[in-house]
């Protein structure tokens, strides 16, 4: 296999590129905070974090942090101009209202039909915890995950069906890899992009579904 | 005249019930009640429910609440913390019981209780193992407009701990960033609120259109020291 994978920050400014300006934007705990270091600065983006926050900035100046204002996992931001603070039934009603634009997941697998399960692994004994998760999966405009397409151990966490516990049914449109952009649809997946050197036949077979490409009869600012 | 303005975290406290339901403010560091959650150590109440995103980190604070055996149950979003070594231990011998309820599910049942709903449906969970009753029946769904969401009920409770940052004899506060979080929801779900602040303004000095917890929610509020640090910031106990 010769082709290069998507590093991380390739990956995140992969996601930064398809954010339009103006979008509301909730980026979940883990890589998708590394999409706030690439979106463009001629575009206006709002980030939201869960706990009460719009229009958050970047981790403060060492020495300058305050412990009122935090993110979603609890580290330390900075409010932009024009940043507005609220409580949390407000907060979860943007993402249940559909007032997000984009939600940016991480996720342990998702299904061909965009099914999602990124808060458990069902482990025996495990101490369950869901926090925002579900909220977050079933309530923006476009739910987006983004991850290594593989596990570890080269499995697919592309998937017909979800084998950990599900986050929420139908509910991812894009998934984002290091591999390959995919979009979820009720026919399953379709091919946005893959990395170059990757042939459509080897992705099928990492992925072990099929994937179909757009049609010609799509223009490509059409595709899913 | 009203004056909710207590002497002391202790006064404002002398009357919990074992038994009751406490909501508990707060989201990572910010927001905490720590001073009515150690009032309420002290206090003595027992076989309580508390309500919190959380469940304790460290040995202080919620976990100081647990350790004592004084909570019965605990219903919140996400007990799992790289320091909740209180709760997991409580939690793996079978000491204490968990609801575990997604955070937005968790914010608007805390809502729909101040608000007097009787239930609600929402989309959140629907499909999930959280869709469940604590005895592993299905929670109610429906299909409304081709979409599924499952019935969820109020949380209520007896006792509301909360931080503020400002607030008067009526009880009308204000808060200070995110430290807002479940404090105006739970505020507004408790048949006694008991609130923090920082700072007791004159009636009719705060801005009436900042004012976010109007006084009628609130109880009682109690001044606490503010934990300062460095210029610009906010130890992690303040």
């Amino acid at each position: 296999m010769s082709y290069p994978k998507r590093t991380k920050d390739q990956l995140a400014a992969r996601v930064a590129r398809d954010i339009h300006d103006g979008a509301y934007v909730n980026l979940g705990i883990g890589m998708p905070t590394l999409v706030a270091n690439h979106l463009p600065a001629d575009i206006e983006v709002v980030l939201h974090s869960e706990n009460g926050i719009l229009g958050m900035g970047p981790a403060p100046a060492e020495g300058t942090e305050d412990y009122d204002l935090i993110n979603a996992g609890k580290q330390p931001v900075t409010l932009l101009p024009g940043g507005a603070f609220f409580h949390h039934a407000d907060s979860f009603g943007m993402m249940r209202g559909g007032h997000l634009d984009i939600c940016v997941l991480g996720a342990f697998q998702v299904s061909a039909t965009g099914d999602l399960a990124n808060w458990s692994t069902g482990e025996p004994g495990a101490i369950p915890a869901v926090g925002g998760a579900m909220d977050l999966a079933i309530g923006a405009k476009q739910t987006w995950v983004m991850m290594d397409l593989l596990t570890k151990q080269g499995e697919s966490k592309v998937v017909a069906r979800c084998g950990y516990p599900l986050t929420g049914i139908g509910c991812v449109k894009r998934i984002y890899t290091d591999l390959a952009t995919l979009a979820c649809t009720p026919r399953g997946l379709m091919l946005i992009d893959a990395i170059d050197g990757l042939g459509h036949a080897e992705l099928e077979r990492l992925v072990g579904l099929p994937i179909q490409t757009a049609t010609d009869n799509h223009d490509a600012k059409d595709r899913p | 005249m009203i004056n909710k303005i207590a002497a002391s975290v202790a006064e404002a406290l002398a009357d919990v019930k074992d038994g009751a339901t406490v909501l508990v403010g707060g989201f990572g560091t910010a927001g905490i009640p720590n001073e009515l959650i150690d009032g309420l150590l002290a206090q003595g109440a027992k076989d309580l429910t508390v309500v919190n995103n959380n469940a304790g980190n460290g040995d202080a604070g919620l976990a100081a609440l647990l350790k004592a055996g004084r909570v019965r149950k605990i219903i919140c979003s996400f007990p799992r913390q790289a320091d909740s070594h209180v709760f997991d231990a409580l939690y793996r011998a079978g000491k204490l019981e968990l609801e575990l309820v997604p955070q937005g599910n968790l914010a608007e049942r805390i809502r729909a209780a101040g608000a007097g709903i009787g239930a609600f449906f929402t989309p959140t969970g629907f499909g999930t193992e959280l869709a469940r009753n604590a005895d592993g029946s299905p929670k109610e769904t429906r299909e409304i407009n081709g979409r599924s969401y499952v019935l969820e009920y109020p949380i209520h409770g007896d006792l509301a701990l909360i931080k503020a940052e400002r607030g008067d004899r009526w009880g009308n506060l204000t808060y200070r960033m995110a430290a807002r979080n479940f404090g105006p929801v739970m505020a507004t779900a408790a048949r006694r609120t008991v609130a923090t602040v920082h700072e007791i303004q004159a009636l009719g000095t705060l801005d009436p259109e900042s004012i976010v917890t109007p006084g009628i929610f609130v109880s009682r509020i109690v001044k606490v020291d503010r934990v300062a640090t460095q210029a610009g910031g906010f130890r992690k106990a303040a």
